[in-house]
């Protein structure tokens, strides 16, 4: 990769009409489209290409959706396991190649610090000089930071905290009980394996989607894309804000293409309880909405088979597949725990899978709302020139997704490139006048 | 054949309302913030009358068009008078009411006419709690079990899914299943 330009104190490192911030697949889909059009910019990223790939995830993490569906521009998965998932060194190894197949201007060990409205564009500052440009994408990340609900202040010292961004592998932990928050696709993944370690684990499940690995003898992914249901776009939803809120599926990516619900969480002895709502005198209470929340996912889950089942009746391919299946809906024992005393030596861990959000501190741009959530039109930021990308249901319900950025990165980068023409035409405007 | 099906739902619920407000909400977090209260006199041995008349919400004072009473007392199993329900059958009665109200706004807004409505509620509790006999036995309730009865236009799935709706965005669901600080002084 290039060196930077600047020298010493607080160099200029250049100028440039857009500045990617970020070398994930979002950046680098984006790093594609400018090149096709000719824009010229540059690919900040702090660490190495495809950093939270590669630093920030556990041991055992495989994508969600198989190799054939992992895609950017221009680009596809060219190995003998289509129907794979891959680990996370294939992934980082996918993104680096395609940064070096699309020559993307990446500036590695680059640190955004800020960013600042200036006349006509941003100042972007980093720990190697500062960049002048007319826009900024940020590709950053959508799940830099571990969100960790306020009552974890309450844990007793002596159980050991973690959140998806430190655990690495059930070995790390102690030996004993486990308290796993949270049963989207992380808390269920991470409960799986913790339990087949011999450690007891106890699961926290709040509002959860649950989902089969396979369905008709596809992978579930393969429905969603085919049906269209991934495309979706955020203005055709009827409830946007909601539609982002939801937590990943139930899904973990394995060679044996194992569904991993709840009830095969049970088979494997882990203990289900409701939401985690408070822990006092170091006592852990549980929601007793548990029920609701299960039946809630397993009439979406139907809903969503049903649609997968009409789509298939409609594009005719329905012979093609195996006929409908049922699945059993999740047992739920019929009085949950409420109480799980955290004093008495039972839970030795507790890991926080409660989510992530970006990191937005070094944005110094009013475009977060009350909750600190980045204002934006399907990736169109508030602020004139000013592009995010990968975060949920952006523009369309693959847009976190590896294959997502495609798409979007297109739509944005085409917005982006009239916003430069006009800001063009201005000047000219100026200079004439 | 169904006059219903060529007509437009009306559970007589204002749901254009509801959903104007949450827009309006949306734009002025503040006014969102509301405060039941209730106040109550001792009659008689376990018999109280508590009413409920004003409340605070969408940025100021407001009040019901009439004040309700409420009699509580204890039947003549605990040696009282039975003048009125007890209190833990006020909170199967709160939560049938919230419920209820929530499956007919669901109802409303996913376009179900609703025909009828019944809920039957079961609140267990072992009374060794109450009388102290068993430091290990909680006061409160220890099972609540809810059964609706709907008759509607629609699946029993949707039916299913109305009540789960319901049951997500009830308050007294959530008073119920989670815990609540809870401050008695003595003025």
């Amino acid at each position: 990769m290039k060196e930077g330009t600047g020298s010493a104190g607080m160099p200029e490192a250049g100028t440039v009409a857009v500045v990617v911030i970020g070398a994930g697949h979002s950046g680098l889909a984006m790093s594609r489209c400018l090149t096709e059009r000719a824009i010229d910019h540059v690919v900040l990223e702090r660490g190495v290409v495809g950093n939270a790939w590669r630093h920030e995830r556990w041991d055992s993490l495989r994508l969600l959706t198989p190799n054939w569906l992992t895609r950017l521009p221009g680009y596809g998965y060219r190995g003998d396991d289509p129907d794979g998932f891959m680990t996370m060194p294939e992934v980082v190894r996918f993104i680096d190649q395609y940064a070096r197949r699309i020559s993307a201007p990446v500036r590695t060990g680059t640190t955004v610090t800020a960013v600042r409205p200036v006349a006509d564009g941003y100042r972007v500052i980093t720990d190697q000089g500062a960049w002048r440009c007319r826009a900024v994408v940020i590709a950053s990340g959508a799940f830099s930071v571990p969100v960790v609900p306020a009552v974890a202040e309450a844990v007793p010292t002596a159980i050991a905290a973690y959140t998806p961004r430190d655990y690495k592998c059930p070995e790390q932990l102690a030996p004993g009980g486990v308290l796993i928050v949270g049963a989207s696709a992380t808390g269920v993944q991470l409960a799986g394996e913790i339990q087949r370690s011999g450690r007891p684990v106890t699961l926290a499940v709040g509002e959860h989607v649950r989902m089969p690995r396979s369905y008709r003898g596809r992978d579930i992914q393969w429905w969603m894309n085919a049906a269209g249901i991934l495309d979706q776009r955020y203005d055709q939803v009827d409830d946007i804000v909601r539609a982002r809120r939801v937590p990943s599926p139930q899904l973990v990516g394995t060679p044996a293409r194992t569904s991993l619900d709840l009830n095969a969480l049970s088979d494997r002895g882990v203990c289900l309880v409701g939401r985690l709502t408070g822990i006092q005198s170091g006592k852990a209470q549980f929601s007793g909405s548990l029920r609701n929340h299960c039946a809630m996912a397993d009439l979406k889950m139907k809903r969503l088979l049903a649609a997968i089942d009409d789509w298939a009746e409609a594009s005719g391919c329905a012979d093609a597949v195996d006929p409908p299946e049922a699945f059993a809906p999740t047992r739920v024992d019929p009085s949950p725990r409420l109480t799980l005393d955290l004093t008495s030596g039972e839970i030795r861990s507790i890991i926080w899978a409660t989510g992530s959000r970006p990191d937005y501190s070094w944005l110094e741009v009013p475009v977060l709302d009350r909750k600190g959530a980045i204002r934006h039109d399907g990736g169109v930021v508030e602020a004139p020139g000013m592009y995010v990308m990968g975060l949920p249901f952006m523009r369309r319900r693959k847009s976190s997704f590896i294959h997502g950025a495609e798409d979007d990165a297109r739509d944005l980068c085409a917005h982006l490139v009239d916003h430069l023409e006009s800001c063009h035409r201005r000047r000219l405007v100026s200079m004439a006048g | 054949m169904n006059m219903n099906s060529t007509m437009k739902v009306d559970n007589g619920v204002n749901v254009e309302a509801l959903l104007g407000a949450r827009e309006a909400l949306a734009k002025a977090p503040e006014a969102a913030r509301f405060q039941w209260r209730a106040s109550c006199n001792w009659v008689n041995g376990t018999h109280s009358r508590s009413t409920v008349k004003s409340y605070h919400g969408l940025g100021g004072e407001q009040a019901h068009r009439t004040e309700f009473t409420f009699d509580a007392d204890h039947p003549e199993t605990f040696a009282s008078e039975d003048n009125g329900a007890t209190p833990v059958e006020y909170v199967l009665v709160g939560l049938a009411g919230c419920l209820t109200a929530g499956v007919a706004a669901v109802a409303q807004n996913r376009q179900i006419q609703l025909r009828s409505v019944k809920a039957t509620l079961e609140g267990s509790m072992d009374i060794q709690g109450i009388l102290g006999m068993d430091g290990d036995v909680r006061n409160g309730f220890d099972d609540v079990k809810v059964c609706f009865e709907i008759d509607a236009d629609a699946s029993r799935e949707d039916i299913e899914a109305l009540v789960a709706q319901s049951q997500k965005r009830s308050a007294v669901f959530d008073i119920l299943t989670n815990p609540t600080n809870v401050s008695v002084e003595v003025k």
